[in-house]
């Protein structure tokens, strides 16, 4: 019970730290915008709506895994003035509330951007989906907390590298390969109806996998990462 | 290890013959002796360096698992242990990169005469490719880290990587057995035949003491770059101790 007060405690910090600046969300939603602005320059998504119908799960999450990236790396940073991360160091509560914390905050950041850019990207993307919109209020959820799990763990590791902005992709893209596979293979389904129901149940259940693996090792490695010296 | 005593330099020595010995042989029996492949020609025989190393590069990830947990778990214990278990770490990460790299480079050889292109999103290609991707960004975390704490980053992303690899296998044969790929690649198991067997086990076998050579030689290298930072650090502290007349 005091764990997930400690959590909720960190929860409270960084969402009214957030409501303060309104940075990462303002950026992200910005950010994620022009990716979307230029794949549509770049397809000219309403003449072809079949082709946009089968490309566009996939640009939707290459959207918000760099805009989410771009939050990321400044999710630890925050924490580096003033010397708050040595303080986080030496408090008594345990090392990985902090992190749930700092998780489940950018998994709302993250859900707010989408919940402004989905009907933005229907608009200009003309699209109409063939499946059951439905199954996307399940998909998105759960590729975002795949995304933002690993994400916000590997800004933690690079947090004292050299050219840290560099390396939380390089580390954080790779892991996440096979995330990013399931979610845009489901997206798509869904959109193209093209997957039965089935299949798009599979990769959903791959992805709840792969979130709670992730979500584990996250858990169980934090301490050693935030005290790594 | 780290010591430069005569009888360890003797054995390297020996390895290292051996090895060479065994890839002579190896290359021989792939080459000249065993038949051309029915089917393939004589581009089948890269089926012989091709997948001994493909079986190889999913050998040290296993390394770099074991020495990385090993590496956590010594770190606060016994923390010349946990040096040693990281300098293998580096090591098997090394190979497993130049492993993969080569299985890579020689399937696309192969897929270039047996299939018109050098590569198809299949199964077998796209999981050794995440494979290689993974244990590069792991060379990269090495790279750009700061010096302190790289290997306990190292060792946690080590840990990352290899309960990554099981998933990504398994989530992309399931990719693509929905979709049959357009170009199957004719499985290595498939049935070998008799006279094929010597050119691939003689091949295995030197692929794997020459894996080894290179995977202790690089070990041997990173200690002796550890003890030498080490005896940098002593003297720096020594000198700093020395009071100024």
């Amino acid at each position: 019970m005091t764990y997930l007060r400690h959590v909720l405690d960190h929860l409270r910090k960084d969402l009214r730290l957030e409501w303060r600046s309104r940075d990462s969300i303002n950026g992200m939603l910005f950010f994620a915008l022009l990716v979307v602005v230029i794949f549509g320059l770049a397809f000219d998504p309403t003449s072809y709506p079949t082709t946009t119908r089968q490309i566009a799960g996939g640009i939707l999450w290459v959207a918000l895994l760099f805009a989410s990236i771009t939050a990321l790396n400044q999710t630890w940073t925050r924490e580096l003035r003033n010397q708050v991360l040595e303080a986080q160091r030496m408090a008594p509560s345990p090392p990985s509330a902090l992190f749930l914390g700092k998780v489940i905050a950018n998994m709302l950041f993250v859900l707010a951007v989408e919940a402004v850019l989905a009907p933005v990207f229907i608009v200009f993307f003309n699209l109409h989906v063939l499946g059951n919109v439905w199954l996307l209020a399940l998909i998105l959820p759960f590729g975002t907390w795949a995304l933002v799990v690993n994400g916000t763990f590997f800004a933690a590791l690079g947090l004292r590298a050299r050219n840290r902005e560099l390396l939380l992709p390089l580390l954080l893209l790779p892991i996440s390969l096979p995330a990013l596979l399931a979610m845009v293979q489901a997206t798509t389904g869904v959109l193209t109806a093209e997957l039965d129901l089935i299949q798009i149940n599979t990769w959903i259940k791959q992805l709840a996998g792969y979130d709670i693996i992730f979500t584990t090792i996250g858990i169980l490695l934090f301490e050693t990462v935030l005290n790594a010296e | 290890m780290e010591q430069r005593t005569p009888t360890l330099r003797n054995v390297a020595w020996l390895w290292f013959g051996i090895a060479i010995a065994v890839l002579v042989v190896g290359f021989r029996q792939a080459i000249f002796l065993t038949p051309a492949d029915a089917a393939q020609g004589d581009i089948g025989r890269v089926f012989y360096y091709h997948v001994p190393i493909a079986m190889l590069s999913l050998l040290f990830p296993y390394i770099n698992f074991a020495a990385s947990l090993a590496y956590l778990f010594w770190r606060n214990r016994d923390p010349l242990k946990a040096l040693t278990a990281d300098a293998l770490a580096l090591a098997s990460a090394e190979v497993a990169v130049v492993y993969s790299s080569i299985c890579l480079v020689t399937g696309m050889i192969w897929g270039r005469v047996a299939w018109n292109i050098w590569w198809t999103w299949d199964a077998r290609l796209t999981s050794m490719l995440i494979l290689w991707l993974l244990y590069v960004s792991y060379l990269m975390l090495r790279r750009f880290s700061s010096t302190g704490q790289s290997q306990t980053l190292a060792a946690v992303l080590g840990i990352f990587a290899a309960v990554d690899v099981p998933i990504v296998y398994m989530s992309i044969r399931w990719w693509r057995t929905q979709h049959p790929a357009p170009v199957f690649g004719g499985g290595a198991n498939s049935g070998m035949d008799k006279s094929m067997l010597p050119a691939f086990f003689w091949n295995l076998a030197g692929w794997a003491l020459w894996g080894v050579l290179i995977l202790l030689f690089r070990f041997a290298l990173e200690r002796r770059r550890q003890l030498a930072d080490q005896e940098a650090a002593l003297q720096a502290i020594e000198a700093s101790l020395e009071i100024p007349q």
